[in-house]
């Protein structure tokens, strides 16, 4: 597998975190997710190797888990709070106006390959909903106005990344 | 209107307040772990147990209980976890102490390790808070370079560390024994207890205490003033404050943090949360998560307390404490208080918790993978202008199916929403076939 060299640096180091090399599953997934943006399909047998485990052990947690992805997304990933608080206070609509911003299905890649827009649960920020997450980053109070600002953000960014 | 006594969240949102270690000395930090080292374990853990404080994460159950219990003889490493896997909908609490208290939230749990012998702690916090992850290994490691977390704590002899270990955004990690699986580096199937308690058979079969952020904030006050002196904070059996995350149809939604059982459920909507929006008036209230039964405003609760007093009273007289909530049939739970307005129709948001508690089951047991399944399946359709006459009474059996059936309080908590709201609304699910089919592209989205 193609990784930085820093990112097999912190995966050296995180497995010393834990008496069990297996507790370093998630860590390794989320370090290799980060750097290469999706889990690619050797991703089982590479971190089985490293943790001294069979590929099995790890297909079960990559399956498991939602916030693994096992394919490319769009060059931003856009997770929607579904959940009763946001949808309460018309988080339905705010997706349903970036799904129109980007003319694309949820979990597709849109059509220019800016953005995959999806619906998540919960994203513990009810008091501020409707709420989503741009990558990594919490946008709050996000109605149908401030979304249709953020998917101007996103277009108007350089496309490559 | 009661006034709020901020103890957890007091630098929450002030001004100049940021979350680094030298903000933090300069308002008293570390003072109390200090102290703390200079004291015996026993005497630390004799603290916490006089002072009541119980569990913030949902089930309520005592502290000084769950630490009481840990096996100290089996000669095996005791470890710590922080539960910060904040995932039941309508609660945001601990997401502000992360971001933005995160030494309180060392200091308490690195007493706590004192307090237990412990060696070696864990934060697992879910995966949708990558910025708290990297705040709070910032701040783990400006506390392990001042000397209060690692080798040789204060100076003494005394050494522990903590790691920080991110979910990946599974609900069932919130609960403790399917944490402890995804730390071990499995799915999060919760495991069967007995023989599978923590305090016994944790975290690499060794004992392990779970506990979650706020409940870990807590104890360093209580180590600061006494578990005695907290004792004089909150109502008898719910000492302390706590922090009430209000959601949905408010007019001000927030977090706010009362003495327990101090303020009622009507005070806390209607003056400290500025009532219901302009021309709406409340219907309905989730007080403790989603997993809470919900309570219809209107309805009276009659019957004689535990401590032998009758009661007569409506939904905005609740007292906010674990045992009054426990009272009239519902919980306090995770402190997550969901308002819902007049404008809500209950056969789609309960079409949209169910979604949730589908999405969310582990799987492992039968009647909570099918039952959650099922319970989705049949409200998504009558949302969809699908319903049949039977469907409400059928929600009701699946859902009765359900608890006491399954290894973890997961089947509860799916079974709940739907038995509380077909008990206390059931004539809208009855009338929804009739009622409902012009409005759906109004209704709250399902998938």
């Amino acid at each position: 597998m193609n990784l930085k060299p820093e990112t097999l640096k912190q995966i050296d180091e995180v497995i010393t975190h834990y008496p069990e090399k297996r507790s370093a599953t998630l860590p390794l997934l989320h370090l290799i997710q980060e750097d290469i943006g999706y889990l690619p399909k050797e991703t089982e047998e590479w971190v089985a190797d490293k943790l001294e485990l069979e590929p099995i052990n790890v297909f079960e947690v990559t399956t498991f888990y939602p916030m693994f992805r096992r394919k490319p997304t769009g060059r931003r990933l856009i997770r929607v709070c579904r959940t009763l608080s946001c949808a309460l206070v018309g988080g339905h609509k705010t997706c349903e106006t970036l799904r129109q911003e980007f003319n694309t299905d949820l979990n597709e890649v849109s059509p220019d390959g800016d953005v995959t827009i999806e619906y998540v649960e919960c994203l513990a920020s009810c008091g501020t909903g409707p709420v989503l997450m741009v990558d990594d980053e919490l946008h709050e109070k996000v109605d149908c106005a401030k979304a249709k600002q953020i998917a101007d953000q996103i277009k108007a960014e350089p496309k490559e990344s | 209107m009661p006034e709020q006594r901020r103890i957890i969240f007091k630098h929450i949102d002030e001004e100049g307040y940021s979350n680094d270690i030298d903000c933090y000395q300069r308002n008293g930090g570390y003072e109390v772990l200090k102290k703390a080292v200079t004291q015996t374990p026993e005497d630390l853990r004799e603290e916490v147990k006089k002072s009541g404080v119980r569990g913030r994460g949902g089930a309520g159950f005592p502290c000084g209980v769950k630490w009481g219990l840990v096996d100290r003889k089996s000669g095996k490493p005791i470890y710590l976890v922080v539960n910060a896997d904040e995932s039941e909908p309508g609660t945001f609490k601990d997401r502000y102490i992360i971001h933005q208290d995160p030494h309180q939230l060392i200091e308490g749990t690195m007493i706590s390790c004192f307090a237990n012998d412990v060696k070696q702690a864990y934060i697992y916090i879910r995966g949708e808070f990558p910025h708290g992850a990297k705040i709070l290994e910032k701040a783990i490691q400006e506390a392990r370079d001042a000397g209060f977390v690692g080798k040789n704590i204060c100076g003494t002899e005394y050494s522990c560390d903590i790691f920080v270990h991110r979910g990946a955004g599974a609900y069932i990690c919130g609960e403790e024994t399917g944490l402890i699986e995804s730390l071990e580096g499995k799915r999060a199937n919760p495991r069967i207890k007995p023989p599978y308690f923590p305090a016994v058979l944790g975290l690499y079969q060794c004992p392990t205490i779970v506990n979650n952020v706020e409940t870990l904030c807590h104890v360093k006050h209580i180590i600061d003033m006494g578990g005695e002196e907290f004792t004089k904070i909150g109502t008898p059996g719910n000492f302390g404050t706590r922090i009430f995350c209000v959601s949905g149809h408010v007019q001000k939604p927030g977090y706010y943090e009362f003495e327990a059982g101090k303020i009622t459920l009507g005070e806390l909507l209607n003056d400290v949360c500025g009532g219901p929006l302009p021309g709406r008036t409340f219907k309905a209230v989730i007080p403790g998560g989603s997993s809470a039964k919900i309570l219809k405003f209107g309805e009276r609760f009659k019957g004689t307390s535990r401590a032998g007093v009758d009661y007569d009273m409506g939904v905005e007289d609740v007292p906010m404490d674990f045992d009054s909530l426990q009272m009239i049939g519902t919980m306090g739970g995770s402190g997550g208080v969901i308002v819902m307005d007049d404008s809500v129709n209950m056969v789609e948001a309960l079409a949209n918790i169910n979604a949730f508690y589908s999405h969310e089951s582990c799987g492992q047991c039968t009647p909570c993978r099918e039952g959650s399944l099922w319970m989705k399946k049949i409200s998504t359709r009558m949302v969809k202008g699908e319903a049949r006459k039977e469907d409400g009474a059928l929600l009701k059996s699946v859902a009765d199916q359900i608890p006491g059936r399954t290894i973890c309080a997961f089947g509860e908590a799916c079974s709940w929403p739907t038995q509380s709201f077909l008990s206390k609304f059931g004539d809208e699910f009855e009338a929804y076939p009739e009622t409902k089919k012009s409005k759906t592209e109004d209704a709250i989205p399902l998938i």
